[in-house]
């Protein structure tokens, strides 16, 4: 039947499955990624879901990966076509020599097939319909059912996804034994009646280690409850929504007073972005950690606000779930697009601390030291997530907290200082750092208060228009972002095995495509010293980088180079040297995009290939 | 959280309040306003208010939005903290800052621009949610500070000082208060200092969304014949449903008051609000009257000032939401972090 040669690979291929929104797929597809893992292989899973198609069409594509290439791979070898409405498009998407699994209990027209691929029919309806009546059964265990036949196909070990389903039901007897049941029906049927394994296949490896697996948004809401977070405002948006109900949901469990049962912290659902910055504003002038968690459309509502705690000092910490723009743009799609909108949010001078995680590991510990940041340099910090780090979960090192930890609270006066006699100046410099002390709303009957507001104001907070005391002002905030430079995380620098006159700049969510890339390009001969920039402010670390080498590419997945742009415009350096790889169509940036990109580009630029000696 | 210290020392023959207060303790900085501005006239009744209930001064936070009225957070309660924020966001940034510390009394200042017109769906949310704060609109019709244009509580067919007449219907922030479920409305005029001053001592007092509407006079661009919102007018069409007074603690209740004609309305703290009724048929624990009593007046070209509304039973967006007594601004390391052994258990979750 196929003219190609059927795809044969162990540990690393990619499965994707195309469902129908609501059909409780998702927890089976989940599964099946959390049962490789039990594998001992690593998996990098990613959910992908049109906002606006009607029929609700949603994908999950599994990357098996035995080299632990967490990146988005490209192609797909299995397509599990369970969506009839997406069918001709999904079978179309699948790489010559792959496999078509799909619901065979109806006759398909053999038009609606490929040559190429490997045809693999179970007939789902009919095993369902024959063992459960009840519809929602049905619905659920066909999903399960599916399970079942993929493990046979694949090889994989049926105990350990039964110990999955009984971590899952733990204690709910009948659900749990249903569940298995239904796994072995599809299972059973699958090795009576097809040849398996097929050419995919999943062999025990010991390559997971002790890492954990985790949705971006959910560790960055952890963070938020390890970093002292008691205040959040927000307002539903995709792909930012789950950090707030994270948040919820995390705090539901850690954050109630054992004694009174009554919560540490509060949270509320503003009536708009406008709203939910205000509240996270109020609550930080007043000394409690407050966030707000937000996409771009939020970022843009929130611009007036945010001018007004750079200017008047106030802590905040906004999380920018990002997501494709402009304008509504694709609302579903991952892009890092938020860069210059960030980083010099709101009108007049301004700029603001970004940080930029790589993975939930780093959206953890980020959060948490956003809470930090921001009351040390009393200022909006930015956690730069995007929809690819948020919404999929992704194998990362476990999460880490210090107990000797405590949080840094940064300048207050205290009623004591101020009875001492200390001189509080709201806005007065006190030792070169930029940053002035505050004071807390109510500390003292007769010392310290102050008028905060978003107008001009000398070193004792009182309002002036001197063209001299505003410039003054404005310097110290220049200062204040200096010091920023030496308090948010550093960039990760990894050099070439050979010098090299060439390097590469990233960041955020192209890390792991990018580490991929790096193999790909030293196999093509091409040398590249890298740099991960972890934060704006950049460390002067990112300015040697430059310095260091001839050229340097600045890859993102933004269509305008807004990282270049802004290190160009911070660094003042001759943009010609610092060549823009850009990926922006929504879809996660992979590293064979990066790898051609770079190549073509070192090739163009006649660069001899080092090539590795063949013994 | 609280320090006490003695207040400054003032001229001995100062009358003190019950904490040993002055009436300047109470004030700010000097106003930059226009002479015999309404809002000057609001402010002062504050200090009164604040004065008369023995509040400590630095107990209040004062929040306002953008305008003239925003402004006067800087002139009563100087050592308060005060937070002049941005244009119709005062109620987020009081709301904010509330989460963080139950313990201190809000003040919301805002101006009619900044609450019906840029701020209208932050006023209207702050209020659903219950937040306990008195919320005091200095209301003019105009915005003053950008020079006199129409604000969305400017009747319509008044006139401007230009001469153009408003074409829009108006809003009522008091009818909007109410239907939001407000537990304390009230409204009043600026230059009625006696209907004033207990009505913001009561809203101090009342645990809740206090709302006043306060109709005060723009010297500058609205105090001319033709506008409903001039000192003239509202003199000439207030119809005060009742007059207030506040006993806080002991007091005994005024005994001048003809029985039968005053309410005495107790409220969670203690305070009890002696009513004296003008108007015979209001009741001010009946929303629904309350409603329609001010709409008939409305219709009839009348402005109902008083206290139109009470709960004395209310409660607050901090019970709503469940959160500790303490002040969440206060919680440490110790209590908010669940610390690494927790952590742990959640990492073994997640393999
Ligand atoms: C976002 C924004 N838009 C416009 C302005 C300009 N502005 C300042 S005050 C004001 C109107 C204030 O009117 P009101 O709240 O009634 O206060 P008043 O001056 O009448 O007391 C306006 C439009 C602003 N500060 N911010
Ligand atoms: S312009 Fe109007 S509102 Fe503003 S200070 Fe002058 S009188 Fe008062
Ligand atoms: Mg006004």
């Amino acid at each position: 039947m196929s003219d190609k040669k059927p795809i044969s690979s162990v540990n690393d291929f990619v499965v994707r499955f195309a469902n129908v929104n609501g059909s409780g797929s998702a927890s089976a597809n989940e599964m099946f990624a959390r049962s490789i893992l039990r594998h001992g292989v690593p998996v990098s899973p990613r959910n992908i879901f049109p906002s606006n198609i009607q029929g609700l069409p949603t994908w999950y594509e599994v990357r098996v990966t035995e080299d632990g290439h967490l990146g988005a791979r490209g192609g797909v070898d299995m397509m599990v076509a369970m969506n009839p409405q997406t069918w001709d498009k999904d079978v179309a998407g699948i790489e010559p020599g792959g496999y078509l699994f799909y619901d065979s209990t109806k006759p398909m027209p053999s038009t609606k097939f490929r040559d190429d691929i490997t045809v693999i029919g179970v007939p789902l309806t009919a095993i369902t319909n024959s063992t459960y009546t009840d519809p929602r059964q049905r619905q659920l265990f066909k999903n399960i059912i599916y399970l079942g036949s993929l493990s046979a196909l694949l090889d994989m070990d049926p105990k350990l996804i039964e110990q999955l389903i009984g971590e899952q039901y733990k204690g709910k007897e009948k659900l749990l034994s249903s569940n298995v049941h239904a796994l072995h029906l599809g299972r059973d049927w699958a090795l009576q009646n097809l040849k398996c394994p097929i050419g995919l296949r999943v062999k025990k490896s010991d390559k997971v280690g002790d890492r954990i697996f985790i949705e971006g948004n959910s560790a960055a809401a952890l963070g938020a409850v390890y970093g002292g977070a008691t205040v959040c405002a927000w307002y539903p948006i995709t792909p930012s929504s789950s950090v707030a109900e994270a948040f919820t949901a995390h705090c539901k469990k850690y954050r109630h007073d054992p004694a009174t049962g009554k919560a540490n912290y509060a949270i509320v659902q503003g009536e708009d972005e406008l709203a939910s910055i205000g509240m996270v504003i109020g609550a930080g002038w007043n000394g409690a950690r407050a966030f707000t968690a937000t996409s771009g459309p939020g970022i843009s509502l929130m611009t007036e606000f945010i001018g007004l705690s750079y200017f008047a000092e106030i802590p905040a910490v906004i999380m920018n779930i990002q997501r494709a723009g402009p304008s509504t743009g694709m609302p579903t799609r991952t892009q890092q697009c938020d860069i210059i909108a960030c980083a010099y949010a709101s009108h007049g001078d301004t700029k603001h601390v970004l940080l930029f995680p790589e993975d939930p590991a780093e959206a953890f510990e980020f959060a948490a030291a956003s809470f930090d940041l921001a009351e040390r340099l009393q200022t909006t910090i930015f956690l730069m997530l995007d929809l690819d780090i948020g919404m999929n979960h992704r194998l990362c090192r476990p999460l880490k907290w210090d107990d000797a930890r405590q949080y840094d609270r940064g300048k207050v006066m205290t009623a004591e200082m101020l009875e001492e006699g200390r001189d509080f100046g709201r806005y007065l410099d006190v030792d070169g750092d930029g940053i002035p002390y505050r004071t807390y709303p109510g500390t003292h009957p007769t010392k310290g208060s102050y008028f905060t507001r978003g107008t001009s104001r000398d070193r004792y907070a009182r309002y002036s228009e001197e063209g001299p005391v505003y410039a003054d002002n404005m310097q110290r905030l220049v200062r204040k972002f200096e010091t920023a430079q030496d308090l948010v995380p550093r960039p990760l620098q990894a050099n070439a095995e050979r010098p090299t006159k060439y390097g590469v700049i990233y960041f955020g969510s192209t890390s792991p495509a990018m580490d991929e890339a790096i193999g790909l390009l030293e196999a093509r001969g091409h040398q590249l010293d890298r740099l991960r920039i972890r934060a704006f402010p950049f460390h002067s670390s990112v300015a040697s980088f430059l310095a260091e080498h001839d050229f340097v590419y600045v890859v993102e997945q933004n269509r305008d180079g807004q990282l270049r742009q802004l290190i160009v415009n911070e660094n003042g350096i001759d943009p010609v040297r610092l060549v823009p790889i850009l990926h922006y169509d929504g879809s996660p940036i992979t590293a064979r995009f990066i790898a051609k990109a770079i190549g073509d580009h070192q090739d163009h630029l006649k660069v001899t290939p080092l090539r590795k000696a063949v013994s | 959280m609280t320090y006490i210290a003695k207040p400054k020392f003032h001229h001995p023959g100062l009358k003190k309040n019950e904490l040993g207060y002055t009436h300047r303790d109470y004030e700010g900085k000097i106003s930059t306003l226009c002479a015999g501005c309404g809002h000057d006239s609001i402010t002062a009744s504050i200090i009164e208010a604040c004065y008369e209930l023995s509040i400590e001064p630095h107990r209040v936070a004062k929040i306002s939005g953008i305008g003239c009225s925003s402004k006067t957070p800087d002139y009563f309660l100087g050592n308060s903290h005060g937070f002049n924020s941005v244009h119709g966001r005062m109620p987020s940034v009081l709301t904010g800052a509330n989460l963080a510390n139950r313990d201190l009394i809000y003040l919301g200042v805002s101006g009619d621009g900044d609450s019906a017109s840029i701020g209208f769906g932050q006023f209207a949310h702050s209020i659903r949610r219950g937040v306990n704060m008195t919320y005091i609109v200095e209301n003019n019709g105009v915005y003053g500070l950008t020079k006199g244009q129409f604000s969305a509580t400017a009747d319509r067919g008044s006139k401007s000082k230009k001469g153009v007449t408003n074409t829009d219907n108006a809003i009522d922030l008091v009818a909007i208060a109410l239907q939001l479920g407000a537990t304390f409305v009230a409204r009043s005029f600026s230059g009625d200092k006696t209907q004033l001053v207990p009505l913001i001592a009561a809203a101090i007092r009342h645990k809740g969304a206090s709302f006043i509407d306060v109709v005060s006079p723009c010297i500058a661009f609205n105090n001319h014949a033709g506008s409903t919102k001039s000192f003239d007018y509202v003199r000439e069409h207030n119809d005060a449903v009742n007059r207030l007074d506040v006993l806080v603690g002991r007091d005994p209740i005024a005994v001048d008051y003809a029985p039968g004609t005053v309410q005495v309305v107790e409220q969670h703290d203690g305070t009890r609000l002696a009513l004296r009724k003008l108007d015979a048929d209001y009741d001010p624990h009946d929303r629904l009257g309350a409603m329609t009593f001010l709409q008939k007046h409305a219709a009839k070209g009348q402005i109902v000032t008083g206290l139109l509304y009470v709960d004395p039973d209310a409660d607050d967006m901090h019970e709503h939401l469940n959160t500790v007594e303490t002040p969440l601004n206060a919680l440490e390391a110790d209590t908010l972090c669940p610390g690494s052994a927790v952590l742990d258990k959640i990492n073994a979750s997640l393999r």
